[in-house]
């Protein structure tokens, strides 16, 4: 397959980006979730936090954030924690998806239509 | 530092430079749509004929155990499975925001499909006729999920064979539509994400009218 730029990353990068954790609480994000800035970076702050911090002055999803950073979803994730657990990110859920995997409202699904039709 | 002249290298028009689009403050609501289908089939053709951005690509990683790894797990070694996949985005209102991604269909993929796409409205599943058998394994492992979709045929070249006739190669119930559509139009991409929404309309007024049509087949 094609390799993406991300082989060209050795695991050093990933490990020093995350302080060496490999795992977040996935279900805390989706990779639709919005995530939303509620302050500006700070100095001192890691890079890639100060990144995120810039790029979501408007709304971001998870997978934009993952793709402009060239960092796995995963490990975005992580680093989404530590912006959502010191309040300096808000994160707006995907809210059509119903549990047990069913559909969402018929209403809902009846707006994505029109809007698709419209488009 | 940041006076530093980048190379000529294409990177994505990063937020608040000139080529992105930001989503409207209002923006809270993401949904998900994949379009799963063979290499070369026209997936991101697809996604980049009704994107309102630049189609983007990323990649998502997992061991093989998948859970309680440690720090060993950021090792790229035999264990870890990458899959790298392509998306666009489209507005659809002031709150909903649609995500469209491109995604392979082979195996090592359907490990990623709950981490990644739980909560999918539904799937395209596009065919090429001439290699039809590249569909099968996504169509089983999509029936497995329980993810409804619609089987788009993507024609670069005029078809040599009805839909009836890959519906039955494909064995596919008379209840999955089907479309014809060329990836590289706008128009014709738009009409096969119509046509999914659409059967994801009606799968789910269906399903809420379903315990009367039920009662009333056994009666018959």
């Amino acid at each position: 397959m094609i390799r993406g730029p991300l082989d060209k990353e050795g695991p050093d990068r990933l490990y020093t980006v995350t302080g060496g954790r490999s795992r977040a609480d996935e279900s805390r994000f989706d990779m639709v979730t919005l995530i939303v800035s509620e302050s500006d970076p700070t100095p001192g702050m890691q890079s890639e936090h100060v990144k995120i911090l810039r790029m979501c002055r408007r709304p971001l999803s998870v997978v934009e954030i993952s793709s402009y950073l060239e960092l796995p979803v995963s490990v975005v994730k992580i680093l989404l924690c530590d912006l959502l657990d010191t309040g300096r990110i808000t994160a707006r859920h995907p809210h059509a998806a119903r549990p047990g995997g069913r559909l969402p409202e018929p209403e809902t699904l009846k707006k994505v239509l029109v809007a698709l039709q419209n488009l | 530092m940041h006076s530093r002249i980048s190379d000529s290298t294409v990177s994505p028009a990063l937020p608040g430079s000139a080529g992105h689009a930001p989503l409207r403050e209002s923006a809270s609501n993401g949904l998900k749509i994949v379009i799963v289908g063979g290499f070369g089939v026209g997936k991101t053709t697809m996604v980049k004929s009704v994107s309102e951005i630049r189609p983007l690509s990323t990649e998502e990683t997992m061991t093989q155990a998948g859970v309680g790894i440690d720090d060993a797990s950021l090792v790229r070694d035999k264990t870890t499975t990458t899959v790298a996949f392509d998306f666009g985005r489209i507005s659809l209102d002031e709150q909903m925001v649609l995500y469209l991604f491109g995604a392979p269909g082979q195996e090592r993929f359907w490990f990623l499909w709950d981490r990644l796409f739980a909560g999918t409205l539904g799937a395209v599943v596009l065919v090429d006729t001439n290699r039809l058998a590249d569909s099968w394994y996504a169509l089983d492992r999509l029936e497995h999920h329980g993810t409804p979709f619609i089987v788009a045929r993507n024609n670069f070249t005029e078809p040599r064979h009805s839909l009836e006739d890959v519906r039955e190669a494909l064995d596919l119930s008379p209840d999955v539509p089907m479309i014809d559509c060329d990836a590289r139009k706008r128009d014709s991409s738009k009409a096969v994400l119509v046509a999914l929404a659409r059967h994801l309309y009606s799968l789910s007024t269906d399903a809420a009218g379903k315990s009367t049509a039920a009662a009333g087949k056994s009666a018959g």
